[in-house]
């Protein structure tokens, strides 16, 4: 009689256990699914502030910036055309002479150009910028770090971002000439 | 002219074994090209498969066919000729690229949840199992055999019973 007496409050204690590793298990469960719906829906940005990131460049592809790295927030007053390639990207091609006319147009109206190059090999990154003679400031999205910040499907994605730092223009296919050197000069005459 | 009719300064022999001997030179110069080891494609698979397609969901590098993917094998294949060992070169796409490029989550961190998770929700649903069998199953208490416990009254007539059987036997 006085071990059934002393098991009854045991077996209840050990069935509260249970019931609360199921309950903890059943939570972190639901929160963990939670956190990844909301984080595949999120969508890029295309209004508000750019979110901020540090690129390190490519040696030799530093846009005459003079620095090793670059961090977006730095460029705060001037108008920043940030653009998502990767040298295995074939409509990057098509876009890439685009871009580098509209660097060398804009440069000197205070239009910086960031190059990313997303989930890309250095060697055949170097290649390319080789091959399309890209002076723009380039460098890899080290760390697939950057482009879930702008939550990009592929490649190219383009952002621009206006003086005082909010996504001003997004472009999710090869920018045309004349619709972006339209939207420089918007930005420009804020 | 008739190449049969060329007649050479010097022996057929010694042409053939020239030739070989370029052969040779070129091997050994493409090896020397590649960082003096060949590597084959079963060592860049054997790296590859550990490693994610970056622009597909879920594809291992080994067996996609995009463009990304092929430079991604061709990096492998110069770090394995330059003599970098498997675990060197999956650190540097780790690095390079982020956790997301490794076919298993590394165990540490936030992504040890990964590994944790189904553990604890299939030990919670064994459970949670345990508890609704447990409840679906009628509670009856086992049978208890009652046992007379001698009394008072019963003892008074072992002894008379008792006392009689002795006057009997007399």
């Amino acid at each position: 009689m006085t071990s059934d007496a002393a098991s009854a409050p045991a077996k209840k204690s050990f069935s509260m256990v249970w019931r609360a590793v199921a309950l903890l298990a059943v939570v972190g469960l639901v929160v963990a699914l939670g956190f990844g719906l909301s984080a595949s829906n999120a969508s890029r940005p295309t209004s508000g502030p750019a979110p901020d990131f540090t690129i390190p460049l490519y040696a030799g592809y530093d846009g005459g910036l003079g620095k090793p790295q670059v961090r977006l927030a730095d460029l705060r007053g001037q108008v920043v055309f940030v653009n998502f390639w990767a040298s295995w990207c074939v409509p990057c091609r098509d876009e890439q002479p685009v871009l580098e006319k509209l660097w060398r147009q804009y440069r000197n109206q205070g239009v910086v150009f960031l190059g990313v190059d997303y989930v890309d090999t250095e060697p055949a990154a170097l290649q390319y910028l080789k091959d399309f003679d890209v002076t723009y400031p380039n460098g890899p999205d080290l760390g697939t770090k950057i482009s879930p910040k702008y939550h990009i499907t592929g490649v190219p994605e383009s952002f621009l971002v206006d003086r005082q730092g909010n996504v001003a223009w997004v472009k999710i296919s090869p920018v045309v000439e004349a619709e972006l050197a339209a939207e420089f000069d918007k930005v420009l005459a804020k | 002219m008739k190449i049969s009719s060329l007649k050479l300064p010097i022996p057929r022999g010694a042409v053939v074994l020239l030739m070989v001997v370029l052969a040779s030179l070129l091997i050994v110069g493409a090896v020397a090209a590649q960082g003096g080891k060949v590597v084959t494609d079963d060592q860049v698979n054997a790296v590859a498969k550990q490693l994610n397609c970056p622009v597909c969901e879920n594809v291992p590098l080994d067996v996609c066919e995009t463009q990304a993917c092929a430079q991604w094998r061709d990096l492998i294949r110069q770090k394995l000729a330059a003599g970098d060992k498997p675990e060197q070169i999956i650190a540097y796409f780790r690095a390079t690229y982020g956790d997301r490029v490794l076919q298993s989550p590394p165990r540490e961190g936030f992504t040890t949840l990964v590994w944790i998770l189904p553990v604890v929700g299939l030990i919670a649903g064994v459970a949670i199992l345990a508890v609704v069998l447990r409840r679906m199953v009628p509670q009856t208490a086992p049978a208890k055999v009652e046992t007379v416990q001698p009394s008072a009254s019963t003892d008074e007539y072992r002894e008379r019973l008792e006392r009689e059987l002795k006057e009997l036997e007399k």
